[in-house]
């Protein structure tokens, strides 16, 4: 489907509240192995021809503030087993939280029965693409610092004074969150995979919002922060990665003080902002919106299961259907476009050592010079567009809910030419430069799309002249992508992303990164989103 | 698990409740079965099966609050649990919009929430089900997508100020997507209940097989305002961003479409045409939800638009408190009341506009008017002189639904849907709406 909503105050909780201060240390391996043999022996000996399992332990950290009071610190952890199997060529899965030796078994037992029942309806036999195991492997992400050990303290002050920032600086309310993930997970299969993976992940998170009250118009506006695959070191803020622009923008270390107070600022100046005039504009897109776009017209459709029709029922289908690829000349993009997926990435939320199902992390292009070259695709569909091995995008947001083809990081490559985001803006005649996410949607096959940000300067001859309100636009994904006329060099490089990419019956989360420098787009038509009720 | 007795419930309850030396102390419970079965391509491709149980304890030391589950039920397990969750609040910073737990409680009688057809349903039963929607969609020469899902559940509170709560629900939801092979024609169909007997997956089927038949060969028309009737499954996703919009808080603090210049709401104004009335029944027989709410406050029937005024907001304990009135949870269930006409009379009486069978991706673009974007999806249809005339391509709307209920034509009959966006069910009935803002056509189907 797409970001969750709201992120602010739609923030789902996976698992349960524990003490902070609870041992946060993974389980031992050993133990992990053993089940994990009772479980492969068990499905085998039912029928099985193929089983992975996931032992998860899944902790979560949430630190809820507003204005001077800390709201909520939850800590919340959720451990327990999935188990897939296939048996008469159909796929099958359950899962439990009561891990004995009688209970995980009898959950394959169960895993295998559903699987056999579904058989009955089932045409296509499920075709796995070969994996070699790998043995007993581990990988960890290279942090410096795990937030979860940082005294809570320290976390709870940094917030409040973000807070008091934003309201010296004229703000009536503010909101900020510190969210944090570690996911402890270990996968086995009959392939002969043991493989242990600490995963972690970091998203600060504030919303200031400054009303008229004479008017009664209110304005918001919310951090310019990623989420990372880092711990707490990205809290810490270091001038080398700083980007001065018309506001301070972030590559991997954040001052979530200073954006505070100019958020604070900004929220002001929004109430006073001109209304947009609707029209066509040339637009100046900085990684902290490009990031969406390219999450939902680049990464979406070209999701394989997607393409094939597995989503057709929720999250849509795609125009990137498997005759464009085929062609080797669909015209995407323009010469500009080149996008690749990347499982690698070191401080991307989507780096793992491994899928959910056994495949190492790997590195390959999407669009190539414009032109479509591959999907994203994992081991029972690869074989459909002729990969011998799975690109490795398996993933499961917990323990409790089966596998599927999920996003890798997708990226929008740097320009080759030197040119930062001053360089581009002195060359537009009439444009917008967007700052920020903000309201996006998109169709079910991603053609028509309409997206919003935080912060819109009016650019005219070359030059920033003053903030715009009720900006959004709308495009056709081919047609936009075709009117990429620069991208900026690698030092104007930045990660976005989201926690929440949402997708699957049931919905199930996937933390993904979409990287890219700024970016011109010609000629976008531009609605003014005004409105009196 | 299996589903716990009330007094299974309450005797656990009790015994952990006897762990606390905390100035006062909640403890929720509760746990589920449930089973999937999901479908694309005409063939089944992932299914499952989650049994899960959690107890959460809070206990609270002044305004001092920890917090801690546990799934292991032995009494060292428990006593642990409580002890930690003590040790969390000594610990934690106090919270000054802290407020103490309640006291006991008086519920209505539990409303058939709990069917034990549903939950018996079994995988075989689920794959006969489906069976059934695949079979429809072959005869039809159409691919089908679908998703079938239930669950069988208990929930339960006690609190050391002799609160105790308790509830059983069943519920299994179905949706299903034809497509046709050639994939330009694409038809939706969706129903909840808590009753599996009530649930007629080939019947849903054929009505999106008729719809997907139906859409193929769609015609561009220009963007613009257009007269609509929204199918309960489309009107669903933009009715419930009002319906969870009603808090009062943000609407006092000046952060809502609520909220009017000078620290004034619109609580007691006429907002939307006098005919739209919504409201909220844990009793009402066609959609059943629990009597109370998750931290113990009674649900009870409640007016939040009535005659177009808005009647309602909801208030959490802190800010009632705060504001000297009583709390208002958040409702579970929206309830709109509708006319006696079906969906084809209203098409009958349409001179001009379009059917929408599904709205899409919606999401929020100003919370100052409660502006909304997203667009139409499987199965969008023009209609001319009271008559289906050509299907069309999609559009994308931005529009209110303060705007949208001010531009009601007519009503149709309530009936139970499920919203796609949600999740959720509701019982609201299909709407003819004047002047609905589409600013885009879309290639997608």
């Amino acid at each position: 489907m797409g970001i969750s909503a709201s992120m602010l105050s739609r923030i789902p909780v996976f698992g349960s509240p524990v003490l902070p201060g609870h041992d946060m240390s993974p389980v031992d391996v050993a133990l992990k192995k053993r089940m994990a043999d009772v479980v492969l022996n068990a499905a085998r000996s039912k029928g099985a021809t193929y089983t992975d399992v996931r032992i998860g332990r899944y902790l979560n950290q949430f630190v809820v503030t507003r204005e001077n009071k800390v709201e909520n610190i939850v800590d919340t952890q959720s451990y327990g087993m999935g188990i897939r199997v296939i048996a008469n060529g159909c796929w099958g899965f359950a899962a439990t939280d009561k891990l004995d030796n009688d209970s995980i078994a009898k959950a394959a037992e169960l895993a295998v029965a559903i699987a056999k029942e579904n058989a009955r309806i089932q045409t296509d036999p499920v075709q796995l693409v070969p994996q070699k195991g790998h043995g007993e492997v581990s990988w960890k992400t290279p942090i410096e610092r795990n937030a979860f050990e940082v005294p809570m303290k320290e976390k709870t002050d940094l917030l409040l004074s973000v807070n008091d920032a934003a309201m010296k600086g004229g703000a009536n309310y503010v909101n900020s969150i510190l969210f944090l993930v570690n996911e402890q997970k270990y996968f086995a299969s009959t392939d002969g995979s043991y493989i242990d993976q600490d995963i972690h992940r970091i998203w600060p998170l504030f919303a200031v919002t400054k009303i008229d009250s004479k008017t009664g118009k209110f304005e918001t506006r919310q951090s310019l922060s990623a989420p990372r695959g880092m711990g707490y070191e990205y809290m810490t803020p270091r001038e080398s990665d700083k980007i001065k622009s018309v506001t301070t923008l972030y590559k991997d270390r954040y001052d979530m003080l200073e954006d505070a107070r100019a958020a604070a600022t900004q929220a002001d100046q929004k109430l006073k902002a001109k209304s947009v005039e609707a029209g066509k504009y040339d637009l100046v897109l900085d990684p902290s919106h490009l990031w969406l776009t390219i999450h939902e017209s680049v990464g979406h459709p070209t999701e394989l299961d997607r393409v094939l029709g597995y989503e057709a029922n929720f999250a849509g289908t795609s125009f990137l259907t498997l005759d464009k690829w085929e062609s080797k000349k669909f015209n995407f993009g323009s010469k500009n476009v080149n996008i690749v997926a990347d499982k690698t990435q070191v401080g991307s939320l989507g780096a793992v050592g491994y899928d959910d199902e056994g495949v190492e992390a790997k590195k390959w292009d999407i669009i190539k010079d414009g032109i479509l070259v591959n999907y994203q695709a994992i081991r029972d569909q690869a074989h459909i567009i002729g990969l011998k091995e799975s690109q490795g995008c398996c993933y499961s947001q917990s323990w409790q809910d089966v596998q599927f083809q999920r996003m890798p990081n997708i990226s929008l490559q740097p320009g080759k030419v030197p040119m930062g985001v001053n360089d581009m803006i002195k060359n537009v005649e009439k444009g917008i430069y967007i700052i920020g996410d903000s309201s996006f949607s998109i169709d079910q096959q991603r053609y028509n799309f309409q997206f919003s940000g935080q912060l819109y300067y009016e650019i005219k001859n070359g030059k920033i002249v003053g903030m715009l309100n009720d900006v959004a636009y709308q495009s056709n994904t081919q047609e936009f992508w075709n009117s990429c006329a620069a991208v900026c060099d690698a030092n104007d490089y930045r990660l976005g992303g989201s926690f929440f990419d949402g997708k699957g019956q049931p919905t199930q989360s996937s933390a993904v990164s979409h990287g890219s420098s700024t970016a011109l787009f010609k000629g976008v038509n531009v609605i003014n989103t005004a409105r009196k009720i | 698990m299996a589903i716990l007795t009330e007094d299974e419930c309450r005797a656990i309850l009790k015994k952990a409740l006897g762990y606390s030396k905390a100035d006062e102390c909640e403890i929720n419970f509760g746990g589920s079965d449930s089973g999937n079965i999901r479908y694309a391509r005409n063939t089944v491709s992932t299914s499952g099966s989650l049994s899960q149980t959690s107890m959460v304890i809070s206990s609270a030391f002044g305004k001092k609050l920890g917090v801690v589950t546990t799934n292991e039920y032995d009494d060292a397990s428990v006593e642990k649990a409580v002890r930690l969750s003590e040790e969390l609040a000594q610990l934690a910073p106090e919270n000054p919009e802290f407020v103490s737990f309640l006291g006991p409680q008086t519920y209505s009688p539990q409303s058939k929430t709990f069917v034990p057809e549903t939950a018996a349903i079994t995988p075989a039963l689920r794959t006969d089900m489906v069976g059934k929607s695949l079979d429809t969609a072959k005869e039809n020469k159409l691919i089908a997508a679908g998703f079938l899902q239930n669950s069988a559940g208990f929930s339960s509170m006690m609190n050391s100020h002799g609160l105790f709560a308790y509830n059983t629900s069943t519920d299994v939801n179905f949706s299903v997507t034809l497509r046709s092979e050639d994939g330009t024609g694409s038809g939706y169909s969706t129903k909840g209940y808590n009753d599996v007997s009530k649930l007629d997956t080939l019947a849903f089927t054929k009505i999106a097989a008729q719809k997907a038949t139906g859409s193929k060969g769609a015609k561009a028309i220009e963007p613009g305002k257009y007269t609509v009737i929204l199918e309960p499954a489309a009107g669903i996703v933009l009715l419930e961003q009002l319906y969870g919009g009603l808090d009062a808080r943000s609407a006092d603090e000046g952060r809502s479409f609520l909220s009017k210049p000078g620290g004034k709401t619109k609580l007691g104004e006429k907002m939307v045409d006098e005919r739209v009335n919504i409201y909220s029944d844990p009793s009402h027989p066609d959609l059943p939800t629990g009597s109370w709410a998750g931290d113990g406050q009674p649900q009870v029937k409640r007016s939040w638009i009535e005659k177009g005024v808005v009647k309602n907001f909801t208030y959490s304990r802190y800010w009632a408190q705060k504001q000297g009135i009583k709390p208002i949870p958040n409702p579970d269930g929206i309830i709109m009341e509708g006319g006696n006409a079906t969906l084809e009379e209203l098409i009958k009486g349409t001179e001009k506009g379009i059917l929408v069978t599904r709205l899409w991706y919606i999401r929020p673009v100003d919370p100052q008017t409660l502006l909304f974007t997203g667009l139409t999806r499987d199965g969008t249809f023009y209609i001319e002189n009271g008559q289906i005339k050509f299907p069309i391509k999609n559009l994308r709307f931005n529009e209110s639904p303060v705007i949208m209920l001010n531009n009601l034509d007519a009503l149709g009959k309530a009936e139970r849907t499920v919203s796609g966006e949600s999740g959720q069910n509701a019982l609201i009935p299909p709407m003819r709406i004047r002047d609905f803002t589409f600013t885009s056509l879309s290639d997608a189907v």
